[in-house]
C-alpha cells in the first residue's frame, strides 16, 4: 500500500509539488504576520499622538522615545531569550543596577565623594560591569540547573539580595561620579542617533540572526518548547540554559552601563520595579511564559509600545498622579489585543 | 429495553472538516462495545459528543431512551456517560477519597474528612476497587487510578463508561486485572464503549465492534461475525493485506546475518534497580527485540543504550568505538539513532515545525560555522516527508496539526536523519493506527535491511514481529531468548515470568536460530 502511495505521489506531475510548496509558503507568511501583530497598534499610537500634540512627530521627541527604550529594550532582550528558552530570571532588574556600582566600586578613587577601592585602572570599568552581570547568570544557574530549586523563587531572592548588595555598597547613596567609557556609550550620538539606540539595535539583529540562522540559537527554542526531546535529540540542555542565562546578566550589566551613562549617576534605586514592564514588554510582543515561542522582533515592537504609551500619555499632559494607572491599564489592553491579534492563549 | 446510548445520524464540523458525517451507534446495556477505526476517523470527536462536550451540528443522542441533557448542563452529562482518558484527569496531589467527591463534598461547612474518608471506601468496595482512600492519587499505579476514575464516574450514576486506550500504559497483568473488573461490572448492567487501537484486546474483551472510517460509520457487527482480516480492511477501506504486510517485514538481507560483525556490542552493562548485566551483540541487517512488561528492565536497557540514563558500570560500543555512557551527544556521535517512548514527553517540540524537528539532531550539518540555513532545514525535511511518506501540509507545519501516525514519523525522522548504524526505537508504534504501524515498523526494516543493526524495546507482540531475535526481560533479568519462530502464547508467557520449563525457552530460542 504505500507502494501505491508513492507512485500516486510521483504520479501527480509538476502540479502536486508547486500546489505544496506554495502552500508552505503561505504556512511561513502566516507565522511572519503573527510577529507583526503589535505594528499596528504601533501605528495606532502614533496616530494618537500625533492628534494629542504636535510636538509628538519631531526627531528630537521620536529619538527621545527610542533612547528611552534601549535600557528597558536590552533587559527585555535578555529576558526573552531566557523566556524561550522555558526560564524565568527575575534578578535582571537588579543587575541592571548592582552590576554598575560594583565596578565603580572597584574602579573609583576612594578620594571622592563616594569612596571606591580603585583596585582597577578605569577602562576596566565596562569589562568589569558585564564580567558581574555574567557571574550574576552564573550563580542563577548554578541554583536553578545544579541544585534544582524552583527558578522564580531564586530569581527572586537574588533580586532582593542584589539590590541590598546595591544599597549596601552605594551605602544607599547617588553615586555621581561615572567613568569617561560610561559617560560616552550613553551620551555619544553616532549619525545623528544615540549610540545607545544602534547599540541596542544590534543587539538585538544579533540576536534575532543567532536565534534564527544558529542551531544554539535554533536550540533554545527546542528547550523551551520540550526540554526532554531536546535532550533525546541530543542538545546539551543544561550548558546551553546556563550560558542564557549568564547572557542574560550580561545584558542587563550593558543596559546598567548605558543608563548610568546616560544619566551621569547610578541611584540607589535604579531599575527598582523595571522587571514588570520587562514581563510586560516581552509578553504583549508575542514570547510565551511556558517557553518555546516567540522572536526578539515580536519582542523589540513590545517594548516600543510601552514606550509610546508612556510618551503620548506624557505629551497629553496626563496628571502625573494617574500615569500608573493608565500605564497598567494600557498594558492590559494590549496584552488583550495581542492576543487576539496573534490567535494564541497566552496561559 | 432501551439502550445505554444511542446516536442517530450525529453530523459535527469544525469549519471546513467533517469530523462526524452522520454517524450512527447502539451501545445495549451490560454490552462492551468497541469503537475502532484509525486516527482521524472521528473517535474522539464522538466521545466528546457523548460526554457532553461537544455539541453536534445534527442528528440525536438518547441515552435509556430518554434525550441527552442540554448542551452544558455538565452534572446531569455526568450522571448519563463518563469517559476515562488516556490523560489522567485526577489531581495527582489530592487524596483519592477528595478526588472521588471532588466538587460535590457532602454537607455544607468544614469537611469532615473521617466521615468523607470512610464514604470514600464504601463507595470504592461497592465497585470491589481496592485503593486505600488516603492515599495520595500520584501515588497510584495507572490501573488503579483508572479504577478510581470509573469508580467515580459510576457514583454520579453514570451507567456508559467510555475507556479512551485504557491499555496503552498498563502491562499484562494490568490489562488483565483491568479486563476482569471491566467483565464484572459489565454483569452488574454497565456498559462499555471501548476505544482502542490494540485489536487483540478488541477480541479479548468486546461483544460487538463499530467501525468508523473517515468520519462515516462503515460497520457494526458482533466480534465473532468479524474476523481479523475484514475488521482491518473495514478500518483501512483496502483488501486484508494483513498478511502480505507483515511479509515485507520480514528480514531481505542476502548474506545470512549471522556472520556478520556485531555493530553494537555492550559489555557487562548494568544499572541498579533496573537491569541486572546485560551482554548484547547486534548485527548489520538484524533486528534485535527487547521484550518484557512495564519495569522489567527493558526501556531502561533502551535508554541507556542511547545516553539518556548513565549505567553503573559496563561498555558500549558501535563498530569498534567506545561510547561515552550517559551521554546522548556522544551516543548520536557514534551512530546511535533514537526514537523514545513517549512522542510528547520526549520526541517532540509541538509548538515547532516538522522541519525544525526532524532536524533537530542534525542541526550541526545544515550550513556553515554553527549556521542553520532555513533553506537547507526545509530542504532536508522535505527528502524526510518524501521518504517516509509523512501527511503534512508541507515543512513549516506545526507538529501539533499531525495525525499521532504521522507525528511518530517525524520522531523516526529525526532518528534517521544522522543515517545512524544502529536504532533504538521503545515501543515505536504506541497509540498509531494500524496501517500507520505496518508503516512505522516498515521503515525500521529498511533501515536494518540498509546495513544498520535495530533495536525495538517493546511489549507490543506486533512491534516483536519484525525482529530476528526477541531477548525476553522480567525484573530486570534476561530469562529467555526466541529466534524469529516465537508464537504470541510462549512470549507473552515468557514477558509475564512463566518460562516454560524455565532453560527450556532459552535453548528452544537458540535451536530456532542457527
Amino acid at each position: 500500500m504505500t507502494d501505491t502511495a508513492d507512485r500516486v505521489e510521483k504520479e501527480t506531475p509538476p502540479t502536486g509539488p508547486q500546489l505544496r510548496v506554495a502552500g508552505m509558503e503561505f504556512d511561513l507568511d502566516f507565522a511572519r504576520w503573527r510577529d507583526f501583530s503589535l505594528v499596528p497598534v504601533i501605528f495606532v499610537l502614533g496616530v494618537i499622538g500625533f492628534i494629542v500634540s504636535p510636538a509628538f512627530l519631531t526627531s528630537d521627541n521620536l529619538i527621545g522615545v527610542v533612547q528611552q527604550s534601549t535600557e528597558l529594550g536590552l533587559l527585555v532582550l535578555g529576558e526573552a531569550l531566557i523566556l524561550i528558552s522555558g526560564r524565568m530570571d527575575l534578578s535582571l532588574e537588579s543587575t541592571i543596577g548592582v552590576a554598575p556600582v560594583i565596578a565603580l566600586w572597584l574602579v573609583l578613587p576612594a578620594s571622592g565623594r563616594f569612596t571606591g577601592l580603585e583596585l582597577l585602572p578605569s577602562w576596566m570599568s565596562v569589562p568589569v560591569c558585564l564580567a558581574v552581570g555574567g557571574l550574576i547568570g552564573l550563580l542563577n544557574g548554578f541554583l536553578i540547573l545544579k541544585l534544582r530549586v524552583n527558578g522564580f523563587i531564586a530569581t527572586l531572592g537574588m533580586l532582593t539580595m542584589l539590590r541590598g548588595l546595591h544599597v549596601g555598597i552605594s551605602e544607599g547613596q547617588s553615586i555621581v561620579t561615572v567613568p569617561d567609557s560610561f559617560a560616552y556609550l550613553g551620551r555619544a550620538d553616532w549619525v545623528g542617533v544615540p549610540a545607545a539606540v544602534w547599540l541596542c539595535l544590534g543587539l538585538f539583529a544579533i540576536g534575532g540572526v543567532v536565534l534564527g540562522y544558529f542551531r544554539h540559537g535554533r536550540a533554545l527554542y527546542a528547550i523551551g518548547g520540550n526540554p526532554e526531546a531536546a535532550r533525546a535529540a541530543g542538545i546539551r540542555v543544561d550548558r546551553i540554559t546556563w550560558v542564557v542565562l549568564c547572557v542574560g546578566g550580561m545584558l542587563a550589566a550593558f543596559a546598567g552601563v548605558l543608563y548610568t551613562g546616560h544619566y551621569g549617576s547610578v541611584s540607589a534605586n535604579q531599575g527598582n520595579g523595571w522587571i514588570f514592564q520587562v514581563f510586560a514588554a516581552a509578553v504583549i510582543g508575542g514570547i510565551s511564559l511556558r517557553g518555546g515561542r516567540g522572536t526578539l522582533f515580536g519582542a523589540l515592537t513590545g517594548v516600543l509600545t510601552l514606550q509610546l504609551v508612556i510618551n503620548v500619555m506624557t505629551l497629553g499632559g496626563v496628571p502625573a498622579l494617574w500615569t500608573q494607572f493608565i500605564n497598567g491599564a494600557i498594558i492590559i489592553v494590549a496584552l488583550v489585543i495581542s492576543r487576539f491579534a496573534s490567535g494564541e492563549k497566552q496561559d | 429495553m432501551h439502550a445505554a446510548v444511542r446516536a442517530e445520524g450525529v453530523v459535527k464540523r469544525f469549519g471546513p472538516t467533517t469530523a462526524l458525517d452522520g454517524v450512527d451507534l447502539t451501545v445495549r446495556p451490560g454490552e462492551a462495545h468497541a469503537l475502532v477505526g484509525r486516527n482521524g476517523a472521528g473517535k474522539s470527536t464522538l466521545v466528546s459528543v457523548l460526554t457532553g462536550m461537544a455539541r453536534p451540528d445534527a442528528g440525536s443522542v438518547t441515552f435509556g431512551g430518554e434525550p441527552a441533557p442540554p448542551y452544558g448542563d455538565t452534572s446531569a452529562w455526568r450522571a448519563k456517560a463518563a469517559c476515562v482518558y488516556q490523560k489522567s484527569m485526577i489531581v495527582p496531589d489530592l487524596t483519592v477519597a477528595e478526588n472521588l467527591y471532588l466538587g460535590r463534598f457532602p454537607g455544607t461547612g468544614p469537611i469532615r474528612w473521617r466521615e468523607l474518608r470512610a464514604r470514600a471506601r464504601e463507595l470504592l468496595a461497592e465497585y470491589g476497587v481496592d485503593v486505600e482512600p488516603g492515599e495520595r492519587a500520584k501515588d497510584l499505579g495507572v490501573e488503579q487510578r483508572q479504577f478510581v476514575e470509573i469508580a467515580r464516574a459510576l457514583s454520579f450514576g453514570a451507567r456508559l463508561i467510555i475507556l479512551d486506550e485504557p491499555t496503552a500504559r498498563l502491562d499484562a497483568g494490568g490489562i488483565e486485572r483491568l479486563f476482569a473488573k471491566l467483565r464484572e461490572l459489565q454483569e452488574q448492567g454497565v456498559a462499555f464503549l471501548f476505544i482502542s487501537h490494540h485489536l487483540q484486546e478488541v477480541y479479548e474483551l468486546c461483544d460487538t465492534v463499530t467501525v468508523y472510517r473517515d468520519a462515516r460509520h462503515i460497520v457494526t457487527a458482533p466480534v465473532a461475525e468479524l474476523p481479523k482480516a475484514e475488521l482491518v480492511a473495514a478500518m483501512t477501506g483496502e483488501g486484508a493485506v494483513a498478511d502480505g504486510a507483515s511479509a515485507a517485514l520480514v528480514s531481505q538481507a542476502g548474506e545470512p546475518v549471522e556472520e556478520r560483525e556485531p555493530v553494537l556490542r555492550t559489555e557487562g552493562l548494568a544499572l541498579a534497580g533496573a537491569y541486572e548485566p546485560v551482554d548484547l551483540a547486534v548485527r548489520p541487517g538484524e533486528v534485535l527485540g527487547l521484550a518484557g512488561a512495564a519495569a522489567s528492565g527493558n526501556t531502561a536497557i533502551g535508554e541507556t543504550l542511547v545516553g539518556m540514563r548513565a549505567p553503573d558500570g559496563g561498555r558500549i560500543s558501535v563498530g569498534g568505538r567506545a561510547v561515552r555512557t550517559g551521554s546522548v551527544p556522544d551516543a548520536l556521535e557514534a551512530g546511535i539513532g533514537y526514537v523514545p517512548e513517549d512522542r510528547h514527553r520526549q520526541g517532540l517540540v509541538l509548538t515547532r515545525s516538522v522541519a525544525e524537528n526532524a532536524t533537530l539532531t542534525v542541526a550541526d550539518q545544515l550550513g556553515p560555522y554553527g549556521t542553520v540555513l532555513p533553506s537547507r532545514t526545509r530542504e532536508f525535511a522535505q527528502g524526510m516527508i518524501d521518504s517516509l511518506d509523512i501527511k503534512t501540509s508541507g515543512p513549516g507545519q506545526e507538529v501539533t496539526g499531525l495525525s499521532g501516525g504521522n507525528q511518530q514519523k517525524v520522531v523516526i525522522a529525526r532518528a534517521l536523519a544522522r543515517d545512524p548504524g544502529v536504532l533504538v526505537a521503545i515501543r515505536p508504534t504506541a497509540g498509531v493506527d494500524v496501517k500507520s504501524k505496518d508503516a512505522l515498523l516498515g521503515v525500521v526494516r529498511r533501515v536494518a535491511d540498509g546495513g544498520a543493526a535495530a533495536v525495538i524495546v517493546s511489549d507490543e507482540l506486533d512491534d516483536l514481529r519484525v525482529c530476528d531475535r526477541v531477548l525476553v526481560l522480567f525484573h530486570g533479568r534476561t530469562v529467555a531468548e526466541f529466534g524469529s519462530g516465537w508464537s504470541d502464547r510462549e512470549l507473552v508467557a515468557a514477558m509475564e515470568g512463566f518460562v516454560p520449563g524455565a532453560g527450556d525457552g532459552v535453548a528452544a530460542g537458540k535451536t530456532e536460530e542457527s
